[in-house]
C-alpha cells in the first residue's frame, strides 16, 4: 500500500490543528466571561448566582484549556516533523513569532490558571480577579501571536532573500502585515461569538431541566445579548477581510466564488455543484450581479477567474462549500441570537423551542470556525507562505507508512477525547442544576446548588 | 555586537530543557507511582500537582521553541529523526493532560479509566522521552541495539521520574501518603542510578571526540568531579530517605532536593560531551543557527520576558507552599 506522504502529512496536521483550534476559540473569550464573572464577584459578594456560574464555567474552561494545551504542544512538534522545509526556508521568520507566543502568553495563562483554579484559598480575592485577568490576558496575546504568524504565511512582506532563506528586514511589517488586522479581529470576533453560543446552549439547556435555576437564567441573557451585538460587527469585518483577500489573494476569492473565468457581472452563488473537469458550475442557484457588487462595488465590476492562476490556485470545491457552511451558520447564528434577544429586550420567558434551538447550536461557533479556516488554509494553497514556499516543498521525507500509523494514532484520541469532553460538559451542566449525575459514585460531582 | 547570541541561545535552550525535566519530571513521576497508592490517596497525589503541571510542561514547548527559533536546521533534522518517539511522547502527553481534567469530573467507571489512563500517559511520556534522549547521545543511528539501549534510558528516565515524584510527595503529604512515598524514593533510586550509568557508559563510545574527550589527560581532571558528586547525591538520597522512613530526620525537602542535583549533574555531563554540537559531530550551534537579526529581536525580548517568567512562577510556588491538604478545585 503506497499513500501519498504528502497528502497524509497535510492530513495530519489538519486532523492536529482542526482538533486544536475548536478549544482556543472557547478559551479566548470564555477567560473574558470568567473575568466579568471574577470582578462582579469582587463587587457583590453576596449574590449567590455569581458563584455558581463561575463554578461551572471556571471548569469548563479548565477543561476546554488543557485540551488546547496537550493539542498545542503536538502543533509545536509537528511544525517539525511534518514541514522541515518550512522551518529550513522561513525559520528566521516563523520561529520568533511563534518564540513570543511561549514567552508572553504560554507561561503567564499556564501559571496563573493553577492560581485561579487551586489558590482560592489560599490568595487574596483581588490576587484571585488579578489571576483571572492575566488568563484572560495570555490567551489573547497567544492568538495575537498565531495569527500574526498566519497571516504572514498568507500575505508575507518585510523580508529579504538571501541565499534561498528567507530574513526579517522589518519586524513591524512583518508582524502588522496587510490581512492581520482583519484576520486577528474576524479570529477574536469568532471566538467571542463561540463562547456565547456556549454559554447560551448549555444554560439553555439546564433552563429546560430547571426553569428557575438562576445562573442558566443570567448567563443565557449574557450570551445572547452579546451574540446578538457582536454578529453585524463580525459581518462587517468580514466584508473587510474579503476585500482584503481580493487585494492580496484573488485566487482564494475565485475558489471562493466559484469564478472559473474572468468576467464582469459576477453573481453570487448561492449553492452550486462546482465541475473542475469542465471548469463551470452544474447546478448553479445564483443572485445576478451580486459577487461583483460586493466584491467591487460595482454591479458590472470585473473579477478575476481561475484561469488567470493556472497551477497556482486552490482546488475549488473544499474552499467553496466550505465557505457556504461558515456563512450559513453565521446567518443563522444571527437570526437566533436577535429573536432570542428580542424576548430578553421585552422581559419575556424564552418559549422552550427557543431552549432547544438554542441547546442544539451550542457548538454552532465550532462549525462556522472550522469551515472559516478550511477556506482560508486551503484557499492559500499550492502554497504553504503565499508565492513564496509550496507545501510540497516544505513537506518532510518521513515514509508514508510511518505518517499512517501515528495519524491512526491521532483520530483514535482525539475521537476519545471529543467524545469525552461533550460528555463530561453536559454532566457539568445537569449536576449544576442540582440533576442527577448520571452516575451516583462520585463524591467530586454533588449538586453545586448546596454551596451557597 | 560582539555577543555570541547562538552560544547564549543554546545556554537558554539548555536551561529550559533542565527546568523541563525537573519541573514536568516530578508531575509525571507522581503519574507513573499513582497505580502504587491505595485509591483513596490518589485524589491527594494529583493535588499535590494539580496547579503546576501546566506551565510544567510550558517548559517543554520554551525547550523546542528556542531549539525552533534559534537553530531551525537542527530542528526540522532532530525532529525529522525522532519521529516516532516523538507522536508517541505526544500522545502520552495529550491523554495524562486531559486526565487531569477528566478524573475530576467523570463519575463511575469513567473515573477509573481517566486514573488508569494518567498512569499509562505518564509512563509513556517518560519512556518516549528517554527514548529521544537516548537518540541525541547516540546520533541518532538506527538498529536494534540502538532500539534497546533506547528503551534502557526509558526505563532509566521513567525511573529518575519517579524518584523526582516520591521527593515531592514527601515534600507535600502528611502521615501514610508520605512514608509510602518514602519507600518509593528507595526503590525508585536504583532505577535512577541505572539510568544514569547507562547513558554514561555509552555516551563515550558514541563518537571518538566524546571518547577523547572524557579519557584524554588532563580532561578528565575536569570531569571526574561530576560522577562522583552524583554518585554522592544517589546515595544521599538512600540514605536520607533511611533516616526519614525511621523517624530519625525532619528534613523532608533534603531527598527532593538531592534528586534535583542528580539531575543537574548528569544534565551538565551531557552538555560537556556533546558541546558544541546539536546534532552530534553533524552540526554545531552556530551552523545551525538563524540569522543574526532573528537571533537579536528574541534576545530583546527574552531579556525582558525571561525574569518575568520565573518571579510569577516563583510566586505560584509560594502560593501553593507547604503540606497540601485537600483538592479544592474551582470554586
Amino acid at each position: 500500500m503506497s499513500a501519498d506522504p504528502l497528502l497524509l502529512a497535510r492530513a495530519q496536521f489538519g486532523l492536529n490543528i482542526g482538533f486544536h483550534i475548536l478549544f482556543p476559540s472557547i478559551t479566548i473569550a470564555l477567560a473574558w466571561v470568567l473575568l466579568y464573572l471574577s470582578v462582579l464577584r469582587l463587587r457583590r459578594p453576596h449574590q449567590p448566582w455569581i458563584a455558581a456560574a463561575y463554578k461551572m464555567w471556571v471548569k469548563i474552561f479548565a477543561l476546554s484549556f488543557a485540551l488546547g494545551v496537550v493539542s498545542g504542544i503536538t502543533m509545536s512538534f509537528q511544525f517539525g516533523t511534518n514541514w522541515p522545509g518550512y522551518m529550513n526556508k522561513a525559520g528566521n521568520i516563523a520561529g520568533p513569532l511563534l518564540g513570543y507566543e511561549v514567552l508572553t502568553a504560554f507561561f503567564l495563562e499556564a501559571t496563573f490558571l493553577g492560581v485561579m483554579l487551586f489558590g482560592r484559598d489560599r490568595v487574596p480575592p483581588w490576587l484571585h480577579t488579578v489571576s483571572a485577568f492575566a488568563v484572560a490576558a495570555g490567551t489573547t496575546l497567544s492568538a495575537f501571536w498565531i495569527l500574526a504568524l498566519n497571516s504572514w504565511m498568507q500575505t508575507p512582506q518585510g523580508y529579504i532573500v538571501i541565499d534561498g532563506q528567507l530574513h526579517a528586514a522589518d519586524w513591524f511589517a512583518i508582524i502588522f502585515n496587510p490581512s492581520f488586522p482583519y484576520r486577528l479581529a474576524h479570529m477574536l470576533l469568532a471566538s467571542a461569538l463561540t463562547a456565547c453560543f456556549l454559554v447560551a446552549g448549555l444554560s439553555a439547556y439546564q433552563l429546560l431541566r430547571d426553569r428557575d435555576y438562576e445562573p442558566a437564567q443570567r448567563m443565557l441573557r449574557l450570551g445572547v445579548l452579546t451574540a446578538a451585538l457582536l454578529i453585524p460587527v463580525q459581518i462587517a469585518v468580514g466584508d473587510q477581510h474579503g476585500l482584503n483577500t481580493l487585494e492580496h489573494q484573488p485566487a482564494k476569492i475565485a475558489a471562493i466564488e466559484g469564478i472559473w473565468h474572468t468576467e464582469h457581472n459576477v453573481p453570487l452563488l448561492l449553492f452550486a455543484w462546482p465541475n473542475a473537469q469542465d471548469q463551470r458550475n452544474d447546478y448553479p442557484i445564483s443572485i445576478p450581479d451580486l459577487a461583483s457588487l460586493i466584491l467591487t462595488h460595482k454591479p458590472d465590476g470585473e473579477l478575476k477567474g481561475l484561469n488567470e492562476f493556472a497551477g497556482k490556485h486552490p482546488p475549488v470545491p473544499p474552499v467553496f462549500f466550505a465557505f457556504r457552511v461558515m456563512v450559513g451558520i453565521g446567518l443563522l447564528m444571527a437570526a437566533v441570537s436577535w429573536i432570542a434577544a428580542w424576548f430578553v429586550l421585552r422581559g419575556k420567558v424564552h418559549p422552550r423551542w427557543l431552549l432547544r434551538v438554542l441547546a442544539l447550536m451550542t457548538f454552532s461557533g465550532w462549525i462556522a470556525v472550522l469551515a472559516g479556516w478550511l477556506v482560508t488554509e486551503i484557499g492559500r494553497q499550492p502554497y504553504l507562505v503565499y508565492g513564496i514556499l509550496t507545501t510540497a516543498e516544505a513537506a518532510s521525507q518521513v515514509p508514508g507508512s510511518m505518517i499512517a500509523i501515528t495519524l491512526t494514532g491521532y483520530c483514535l484520541v482525539y475521537a476519545l477525547l471529543l467524545l469525552s469532553y461533550l460528555v463530561v460538559v453536559t454532566q457539568l451542566a445537569r449536576s449544576a442544576t442540582g440533576g442527577q449525575p448520571s452516575e451516583p459514585a462520585s463524591g467530586e460531582l454533588q449538586p453545586t446548588g448546596t454551596v451557597y | 555586537m560582539a555577543l555570541d547570541l547562538p552560544f547564549i541561545f543554546m545556554l537558554l535552550m539548555g536551561l529550559a530543557m533542565l527546568a523541563y525535566v525537573i519541573l514536568d519530571g516530578f508531575d509525571l513521576g507522581v503519574g507513573i507511582l499513582l497505580p502504587l497508592a491505595p485509591r483513596h490517596e490518589h485524589d491527594l497525589m494529583v493535588a499535590s500537582v494539580g496547579p503546576f503541571w501546566d506551565a510544567n510542561e510550558t517548559w517543554l514547548v520554551l525547550g523546542v521553541g528556542i531549539l525552533l527559533v534559534a537553530f531551525p536546521l537542527a530542528y526540522g533534522v532532530i525532529l525529522s529523526s525522532l519521529y516516532l518517539p516523538v507522536a508517541v511522547m505526544l500522545l502520552g502527553l495529550i491523554v495524562r493532560g486531559v486526565a487531569f481534567e477528566l478524573r475530576f469530573k467523570a463519575t463511575g467507571w469513567h473515573r477509573e479509566l481517566w486514573n488508569r489512563l494518567f498512569f499509562a500517559g505518564s509512563l509513556v511520556a517518560a519512556l518516549a522521552q528517554g527514548v529521544m534522549l537516548g537518540g541525541v547521545v547516540t546520533g541518532f543511528e538506527k538498529g536494534l541495539a540502538f532500539t534497546l539501549f533506547g528503551f534502557l534510558v526509558g526505563v532509566g528516565l521513567a525511573g529518575a521520574y519517579a524518584l523526582l515524584g516520591a521527593t515531592w510527595l514527601i515534600i507535600k503529604t502528611e502521615g501514610d501518603l508520605e512514608l509510602r512515598a518514602v519507600r518509593w524514593s528507595r526503590f525508585a533510586v536504583v532505577f535512577a542510578a541505572a539510568g544514569v550509568a547507562a547513558i554514561s557508559l555509552a555516551t563515550p563510545f558514541a563518537s571518538e571526540r566524546i571518547l577523547h574527550r572524557w579519557f584524554e589527560w588532563p580532561k578528565i581532571l575536569w570531569l571526574s568531579p561530576l560522577p562522583l558528586l552524583t554518585l554522592a547525591a544517589l546515595l544521599g538520597i538512600r540514605y536520607t530517605a533511611l533516616r526519614l522512613q525511621r523517624g530519625q530526620s525532619t528534613r523532608i525537602w533534603l531527598p527532593f532536593v538531592l534528586t534535583v542535583w542528580v539531575f543537574v549533574f548528569s544534565f551538565a555531563g551531557l552538555a560537556y560531551s556533546l558541546y558544541p554540537y546539536l546534532v552530534i559531530d553533524r552540526m554545531t550551534i552556530w551552523q545551525a543557527a538563524a540569522a543574526p537579526e532573528s537571533l537579536h529581536f528574541v534576545f530583546i525580548g527574552t531579556c525582558i520576558v525571561l525574569p518575568l517568567v520565573v518571579a510569577y512562577t516563583l510566586l505560584s510556588y509560594r502560593v501553593f507552599w507547604g503540606k497540601v491538604k485537600d483538592l479544592t478545585y474551582g470554586a
